[in-house]
């Protein structure tokens, strides 16, 4: 609209997080749609592509989430194959990118690379692979192999399977069409294969990982090119960007290599006041009574039924000494007695109830960015300006309406400002998000690794 | 002459004889293009064909199968979408997921050809043990039976969303389906609710030791068709290689040609050579015999034009065969009945 509009403005750009699970997705509403109905998949994927966004992602389920050793039934629960799904999906969008989350314990590496690259082509560069790892047994139950891998090795098997994946890649050769030999071993099993497909236009599938330990940030460093993170509030952000650039440098990639999208909520509305008053509706559909005595019932391990919702928290004293491992891995290996006696002093002091402290600490949207379209325009401006995101991840909490004000007025606002894209910078994910060649294809130029294959028949 | 004479044609690369490519003179990287796939898929479903097959190796350079059949499952409507998906080495609990989410995409009309390849490279390739051709069957088998009990494990209203109890799942409706196998255990439930067929069609090889409910024959005698039902298969479909004549070169001249590049040794399947009213008669006779025919033709770009132009018309005319109708699922339109949810009774 203004001429006179910055043209050197540092940019973000939005991804849209489909979750399929947790209670951050309200279903109670009469425009809560289906969760899995094709329709719901093409239409967030449309706007989100309408929005110009640069990926949409899909989570991936193993196993149906279970609470006090029952099926978990108060949330959303049940969604398809990542990748299958994004492969439809690739068929009614032409420019998003399309991520998979996968988990590198449970896929098997030629199998995953294979269906990566399939993915690749058919949507002609713009597969993407989220990396998780998973080691529990319960999990196993669904798979060959069971739990096989200790907690401890998990990300050394990752990253293994991911440079396995990428020599998988990497084997076939442009020239004749031929593959070299790829054998690796994992101690448990060992697989030795070729590739069976060329490379697409942006050659290798995205890799982007999320895992926040230490262990995590590293791994993440030194292998993939986008990370999620938790941290999408201003502060925690930058300190966020910091050590992550710090720890990508260290790696010895350029600072940059590793793009930063934290997952994060929108609540947004013509003014502030009337944004807040939509984010405490969302988060009363969100946190139910039934959900927030069952947030607590994951921490005291039994049946808080006989309890009020609006009453104080209970009395008693968890009965297992640690949370498990079946309702995801937002509540995994939580010390139980601690962080009861923790919550109890906490709620008492700030005189809330069961909801009202679930609200607070379990609320999927404590972090979230709530205000008016112009509010929030200028406040990504500012994380666009301090360059501490290269972009947020959006969960929209109503499936599949979530987008449609961010899209419709979020992103006109940003545009207008300089900082959010105006058009697609290409075909390819690589292309959208700015990254560099793949890491095992940054040849010298010259290098044979370096050519950029001919891709006009594809 | 059955009810649901079903017509499927195998979309293979650039088709069934081993020197199409050649002679279309289409690159690997021609071939595996998502436009390529798209057109021909379209083209069948306007030839008015039952359902198209999706051949797939682990060994081979082709686009996952399974990726193929969802790919265009939003740019078709009627047509039915049959992967090969193999299971001697792959993991059950994903390839029923993935299967049901083609069913989703396509709104009912995904199949499933069950692949019992035991080849020792792809055990290799998935670092398990490798297994002989028995084995193979048994755990293929068992790999169908984990995918029908997880198909099975979401009954259809397993989804209530009761805002007076705040439960967006009925529990009582979701079922662990606990399967003890041989080689391999599965606990289940699923994890995508019960796919819109509610039981996915299984197409298996009448020589593979592994039993669904769509038997494919090599050969239309009455004792193969028998056999293949006394299995346990309710259809059997019949394979056949087709090579049509076209723009006034005969199928027997075109054929020469490309057994010039590479001979055409077929997979020991029946073939049919010549001109469209010939092969217009045979099915006629076949749809007294078999439930269905799956086509190979030698060449996808000539063959499959010719049978949407002479030949598909044609039966079409003669109520010999009738084209799937937007709207019905795969299970209907090959003439399955509707499925039975095994879990539900519990609760009846």
């Amino acid at each position: 609209m203004s001429a006179t509009q910055p043209q050197e403005r540092n940019q973000i750009q939005f991804g849209v997080f489909f979750q399929g699970v947790n209670f951050s997705t309200i279903w109670t509403e009469p425009e809560s749609g289906s969760q899995i109905d094709f329709e719901s998949f093409r239409r967030v994927a449309q706007t989100a592509e309408r929005g110009l966004f640069a990926a949409f992602f899909l989570g991936e389920g193993l196993r149906l989430r279970e609470h006090l050793g029952k099926l978990h039934d108060l949330d959303v629960a049940g969604r398809p194959d990542a990748q299958t799904q994004l492969a439809a999906l690739a068929a009614v969008t032409s420019k998003i990118g399309l991520v998979a989350t996968q988990n590198a314990t449970y896929n098997d590496p030629f199998d995953l690379a294979h269906r990566l690259q399939s993915l690749d082509l058919l949507s002609g560069g713009r597969a993407a692979w989220n990396v998780v790892t998973t080691d529990n047994a319960w999990t196993g139950a669904n798979f060959r192999r069971g739990g096989y891998l200790d907690h401890a090795d998990r990300y050394t098997h990752a990253e293994q399977v991911v440079e396995t994946v990428r020599a998988i890649w990497d084997s076939w050769d442009d020239a004749d069409g031929s593959a070299r030999l790829v054998a690796r071993d994992f101690g448990a099993f060992d697989v030795r294969g070729v590739g069976r497909l060329p490379r697409s236009p942006q050659e290798h599938p995205v890799l982007f990982q999320a895992g926040d330990s230490d262990e995590g940030r590293d791994f993440a460093a030194r292998s993939a090119e986008v990370i999620f993170s938790a941290h999408g509030q201003f502060e925690a952000a930058s300190a966020f960007a910091a050590d992550i650039r710090r720890r990508t440098a260290l790696a010895g990639r350029p600072a940059d290599d590793l793009k930063i999208f934290p997952g994060q909520q929108f609540v947004l509305a013509d003014t502030e006041a009337e944004a807040h008053e939509k984010a405490l509706w969302v988060r009363e559909k969100q946190i139910t009574p039934a959900t927030a005595l069952a947030f607590l019932e994951n921490i005291w391990g039994t049946s808080l039924a006989d309890y009020d919702p609006d009453g104080p928290l209970p009395d008693i004293d968890p009965v297992v000494e640690v949370t498990g491992e079946t309702r995801g891995a937002g509540f995994r290996a939580k010390k139980s007695k601690e962080t009861a006696d923790a919550w109890r002093e906490q709620a008492a002091a700030e005189n809330l109830s069961i909801r009202e402290f679930v609200f607070k600490v379990g609320g999927r949207l404590e972090g979230g960015i709530i205000g008016s379209y112009q509010q929030v325009a200028d406040l990504l401006a500012r994380y666009a300006d301090e360059h501490i995101v290269d972009g947020f991840n959006i969960s929209p909490f109503l499936i599949p309406s979530g987008l449609d004000d961010i899209v419709d007025r979020l992103v006109p606002e940003l545009q207008e400002r300089g900082v959010y894209p105006t058009e697609y910078r290409g075909d390819t994910l690589r292309e959208h998000l700015g990254l560099r060649p793949p890491l095992t294809r940054r040849g010298e130029p010259g290098d044979a690794a370096r050519q950029t294959p001919s891709f006009d028949l594809v | 002459m059955s009810a649901h004479f079903s017509l499927a044609v195998d979309l293979d690369g650039a088709g069934a004889h081993p020197a199409a490519a050649d002679a279309a003179g289409l690159t690997t990287r021609e071939l595996l293009a998502a436009s390529y796939l798209a057109a021909h898929v379209r083209e069948a479903e306007r030839a008015g064909f039952t359902a198209a097959t999706f051949p797939d190796s682990p060994l081979a350079t082709r686009i996952d199968a399974i990726q193929r059949a969802s790919f265009v499952a939003p740019q078709t409507s009627a047509l039915g979408l049959i992967p090969v998906a193999h299971s001697v080495y792959s993991e059950p609990f994903h390839v029923a997921t993935q299967l049901a989410t083609v069913d989703f995409a396509s709104y009912g009309r995904a199949g499933w050809i069950v692949g019992v390849d035991a080849d020792p490279r792809i055990a290799v390739e998935y670092g398990r043990d490798a297994v002989g051709p028995e084995l193979a069957a048994a755990v293929a088998t068992d790999a169908v039976e984990v995918a029908r009990r997880l198909w099975d494990s979401w009954e259809d209203d397993a989804v209530i969303r009761d805002t007076t109890t705040w439960r967006y799942l009925d529990r009582d409706k979701v079922h662990y389906v606990d399967f003890e196998g041989a080689s391999f255990s599965v606990k289940g439930p699923s994890i995508i609710p019960r796919p819109p067929q509610g039981q996915i069609p299984v197409f298996t090889d009448a020589t593979s030791g592994v039993v669904g409910d769509v038997a494919l024959v090599t050969s239309s005698a009455q004792a193969a068709v028998s056999a293949a039902r006394d299995a346990g298969a309710r259809l059997v479909w019949l394979e056949l290689e087709v090579a049509l004549d076209r723009a006034g070169l005969p199928g027997a001249e075109r054929v020469e040609r490309l057994d010039a590049i590479a001979p055409w040794s077929g997979e020991g399947i029946g073939r049919y050579v010549g001109d469209a009213a010939g092969l217009v008669e045979l099915l006629a006779e076949l749809s007294g015999q078999v439930d269905g025919v799956r086509l190979h033709p030698a060449v996808l770009a000539e063959d499959l034009e010719e049978l949407g132009r002479a030949v598909l018309p044609e039966l079409r005319r003669t109520g010999t065969h009738t084209p799937p109708v937007v709207g019905t699922t795969l299970r209907q339109s090959i003439g399955l009945p509707a499925s039975v949810n095994r879990y539900a009774k519990a609760n009846a």
